[in-house]
């Protein structure tokens, strides 16, 4: 009982039933002799379905828990639902995969889980040190996932190449925290904050936001900390993949929104030149540099750091309006990526995965629903309305000329033209090349990923205000 | 038929045709003659439900009719539909020349299904940008317009088509995004996105207006096409399948007009006024310059691109003249370039369905083996001309009398214009129709069969009859111009007064 009132139980009672309920299907999975995995599986998506429930329910208002170091308001909860959602879909996407593969492990959910409780943990820091806490529970669920298939030579260097790259990054994020804390003498966000308007910005404060920010982008991969990305992308297998451009980008975007609106809130123009410089700098580089790939699981790898770019405008902004922005945009972001990763996964001819883009030609005369929803997310990527992707990119822009920034948004709209380039492509080869050989028959759970993601896209137009009143709500809550 | 939400029947009643084609099962000869009918019976209840527009609409009254108004985005946008005359006569010249396309685009054998949902889907998004009262809104249907023409060029078109159909939407995507964010500009600095309210007190400074107006003009002068951002056209055109272009030339293009008249007119008239010149210059230059370019083509198709762009260059002058005479004569313009336009790439579909050829060269002498054929590409050319009776000529006369009211040099050289439009185009149908008919692959050519004599009638009919009585299309905008131009003399008188005080 004592841990609990510490703890204050409600606030973090999805986090501590998320934990439970990991560590008994890992020993249900050590312990039962023959493969656990199937029943692992589904024991996973429920514990992600039960604790969405509990981030629901679980009250309103903010209310934080272990001394102010963990927060829970709107904004917290409405990220947690996102990633809880992007890593049950992730699971459900791998079963057919890993099983066809030969790869099926009963780990692999279970680190799935462990990782989310890391997203829901970051998601909810206050506080530098629950912050490095939760992001590292997730990096090193998500170094192993890379890796789950330790048989495969790419696989295990797409593991090692994050791993070491990650390991920097938390290292300069950690001496980032550590010049923060020594020249403000706190490690609470509250403090912090309190701190810098009190005693003002040194040059000690500027050098720590600068290695947080780094150790922060490398999370969203943001240039220039985005080489990881491209390799780990096409390294790892296609679901673990799904899984690492989906609910990883979304709690890792709500931290770097949280760490520089909460205690840096009151230097924003100190952060936001950074934030400026690297959102511009992704938004070119994504859109640039993929147009040269063949392989579609790189050009996903190139098109998202394009769309953290995207995310980051919002910031930049530093505005409530940018918060907004930045919660449809990865609200959106989550639906599109998980689509466009079902589609990929579809990409099957005799059992074996295709990647390259070229095999996609022509898949409007073999299969017409899959080449419409692919075609509809590549628009919707490109941000051409009526489709949900523009509606991601009009909140970010809105926040942006708000506040005044005209050239980030104008280098913005413009990148997304390039941009809109390969995504044509990709439709350019579904629907005007000779058709290719056909696909294998998609997966009942791929094909419902595909559909439900291209109907919510498609349809976001009509029910666009109440998610925008509840991302409205969520960054109103940060302030 | 009050209270009828009549302009989101006409604008969503596509979509039902979409819905039914996607019921049609099976790719069989059944199949897809369901799918042809149900296409074209889409399309013109679609028209005769948007004449119940025509008949119920005011044109005494100045603002907006049909207004419908619901929530949407919340403070961000609304739902917000309505006509006025500037844009009543665009709706019905879209509505009317869909079924026409539908029929023009009966011989396409290539995924028949998804040809024609990609057409009643445009036709949708079409009619809404001409009704959307919401900046928002419009921007959401002037955009996705891209989807379904980019599949259209790049499925259904020429050799090149894949060039042209990126070129297309690239092109457009940039000038449009531009346009997006004086869009988000105006919602900050004006509070709303309502196209009424932001009509009713247009209060941008001066500076804000000059940057806010090359905004739009960068979205408005590629999709018109303005020189030199016009390059994209012809390769859309010729590449195009033959309904692609009817609508490209007839519907597309007049966004531009469309959005000149709507947006940077009334809401920005200093801007307006500061840009005149500008804007003179760039249309004088358009229409010479792709006049002789014309002259120079090999290919039917390019040919008559290249005269749309120099017709639309008489559309930019008449609306910066910002007279009446000028703006009368650029809407009538746009409607009679909708029709001849239109009925040109339709001719021209006529001889390249039966030769599979769009090359001048091989033709010649057509008019002893169609005679049919020659009379009504006649009527087009003529039109296409500008001669006194058709329609082409009352959209140029009044056009050039607005330019010849404000600026006697921008109209002697438009004028030069005329003439050579009656080279190139007189010589056009001198090449195809007359001379000797020697090419032996022309020797039997059948005259047009009785679903292309449907398509054309009703075109020939109006172009004739609109030439000689303009007065049912210039009623339906006069009262709206009128309330156009008014704060624009204003600010030009205003201009003029600070001038001379400043000359004191």
């Amino acid at each position: 009982m004592w841990l609990l009132q510490q703890a204050d139980a409600v606030a973090v009672l999805p986090e501590i039933v998320l934990a439970i309920l990991a560590m008994a299907l890992l020993m249900f999975g050590v312990f039962r002799k023959d493969d656990a995995s199937d029943s692992v599986t589904i024991g996973a998506l429920l514990s992600l379905g039960l604790v969405a429930v509990l981030v629901i329910w679980g009250g309103e208002g903010r209310e934080t828990a272990f001394k102010g170091a963990f927060i829970v308001d709107t904004f917290a909860r409405v990220m947690k639902v996102l990633a809880l959602f992007g890593s049950a879909v992730a699971i459900a996407l791998s079963v057919n995969f890993m099983k066809r593969d030969g790869s099926q492990r009963f780990e692999y959910p279970i680190l799935i889980l462990l990782a989310t409780i890391g997203m829901m943990m970051m998601i909810s820091a206050n506080n530098l040190i629950s912050l490095y806490m939760g992001l590292e529970l997730q990096s090193l669920s998500l170094y192993v996932l890379a890796a789950i298939n330790r048989d495969s030579a790419r696989a295990s260097e797409a593991g090692l190449k994050y791993f070491v790259l990650g390991a920097l990054s938390s290292g300069m994020l950690l001496y980032g925290s550590s010049l923060v804390y020594g020249f403000t003498g706190s490690t609470a966000f509250p403090q912090i904050a309190e701190a810098l308007s009190t005693q003002g910005v040194g040059v000690g404060i500027i050098f720590g936001l600068v290695f947080v920010i780094a150790g922060l982008a490398f999370k969203i991969s943001a240039v220039p900390f985005h080489m990881w990305t491209p390799d780990v992308y096409e390294g790892a297998p296609t679901p673990v993949t799904a899984f690492f451009a989906a609910a990883p980008k979304v709690a890792a975007a709500a931290l770097f929104v949280r760490t520089m609106v909460s205690p840096f809130g009151n230097i924003t123009p100190d952060w936001q030149q950074i934030v400026i410089f690297v959102s511009i700098a992704s938004m070119a580089l994504g859109a640039f540099a993929a147009i040269g790939q063949n392989n579609i699981k790189r050009l996903l790898a190139y098109s998202s750091i394009g769309n953290m770019g995207y995310a980051l405008v919002g910031l930049a902004a530093g505005t409530k309006e940018g918060v907004q922005g930045v919660v449809v945009y990865m609200m959106i972001y989550l639906i599109m990526t998980l689509g466009t990763f079902a589609c990929v996964l579809a990409m099957r001819r005799r059992g074996h995965m295709v990647e390259q883009i070229s095999d996609l030609a022509g898949l409007a005369r073999n299969n017409k629903g899959l080449a419409f929803v692919f075609a509809m997310l590549m628009f919707s990527l490109a941000g051409i309305p009526p489709l949900a992707g523009f509606f991601a990119k009009y909140f970010v822009f809105l926040a942006a000329v708000q506040a005044g920034l005209y050239t980030l948004a104008i280098i913005g709209v413009v990148t997304s033209v390039v941009g809109a380039f390969y995504y044509l492509r990709i439709v350019k080869i579904i629907y005007f090349d000779e058709p290719a050989e056909t696909f294998d028959t998609m997966d009942a759970e791929v094909r419902l990923v595909a559909y439900a993601s291209g109907a919510f896209i498609l349809l976001f137009v009509f029910f666009a205000n109440p998610l925008i009143e509840l991302a409205a709500q969520a960054a109103q809550s940060l302030y | 038929m009050s209270g009828w939400p009549i302009l989101s029947l006409v604008t969503f009643l596509p979509l039902l045709g979409v819905a039914f084609i996607l019921t049609v099962r099976g790719d069989d000869e059944t199949a897809l003659r369901n799918i042809r009918w149900g296409a074209l019976w889409t399309t013109i209840v679609t028209f005769l439900l948007s004449l119940f527009i025509w008949a119920g609409f005011d044109s005494n009254s100045a603002g907006f009719q049909f207004v419908e108004k619901h929530e949407w985005l919340g403070s961000a946008a609304i739902y917000q539909m309505g006509v006025d005359g500037i844009s009543m006569p665009f709706v019905i010249l879209t509505t009317f020349l869909m079924p026409i396309c539908i029929l023009a685009s009966w011989h396409v054998t290539k995924r028949v299904r998804e040809y024609m949902i990609a057409f009643l889907v445009l036709e949708t998004l079409m009619i809404g940008v001409f009704c959307a009262l919401d900046m928002v809104l419009f921007y959401l249907f002037f955009e996705a317009g891209l989807i379904p023409m980019f599949l259209i060029i790049g499925i259904w078109g020429g050799v090149r088509r894949v060039y042209a159909s990126f070129k297309f939407f690239l092109y457009t995507l940039l000038g449009s995004v531009l346009m997006l964010l004086a869009i988000i500009y105006m919602y900050w600095t004006a509070g709303t996105t309502d196209i009424i309210a932001l009509l009713q007190n247009p209060s941008f400074t001066p500076e804000a207006q000059r940057w806010l107006w090359l905004a739009f003009f960068a979205s408005f002068a590629v999709k018109m096409p303005m020189w030199p951002v016009h390059t994209w056209l012809p390769d859309a055109h010729v590449e195009a399948p033959t309904a692609g272009s009817v609508i490209l030339a007839a519907i597309l293009l007049k966004m531009g007009g469309y959005g000149f008249l709507r947006f940077s007119l009334p809401m920005f008239p200093d801007a307006s006024l500061y840009f005149q010149t500008f804007v003179y210059t760039l249309s004088v230059i358009a229409i010479i310059y792709t006049s002789l370019v014309a002259l120079m083509q090999e290919d039917m198709k390019k040919l008559i691109a290249y005269s749309s762009v120099a017709h639309m260059g008489f559309v930019t002058m008449g609306i910066f003249t910002m007279n009446r005479q000028g703006i009368d004569g650029a809407m009538f313009q746009m409607i009679s370039h909708g029709l001849v336009s239109g009925a040109l790439f339709l001719c021209v579909g006529v001889v390249y369905d039966r030769m599979h050829t769009r090359e001048i060269k091989a033709y010649g002498g057509l008019v002893s083996t169609m005679p049919l054929y020659a009379f009504t590409f006649l009527v087009f050319t003529m039109a296409n001309v500008g001669l006194p009776g058709t329609s082409g000529f009352v959209g140029e006369f009044l056009s050039l009398m607005g330019a010849f009211k404000d600026n006697t040099w921008v109209a002697f050289f438009a004028t030069t214009g005329v003439i050579l439009s009656a080279a190139y185009a007189l010589w056009l149908y001198r090449r195809v129709i007359y001379g000797k008919l020697e090419k032996p692959a022309l020797m039997h050519l059948p005259d047009m069969t009785p679903r292309e004599v449907m398509t054309l009638a009703p075109l020939v009919v109006l172009t004739i009859f609109f030439g000689a009585y303009p007065a049912p299309i210039l009623d339906i905008f006069g009262a709206s111009v009128e309330n156009l131009i008014k704060p624009l003399n204003e600010a030009a008188a205003a201009a003029q007064a600070l001038a001379t005080a400043s000359l004191q």
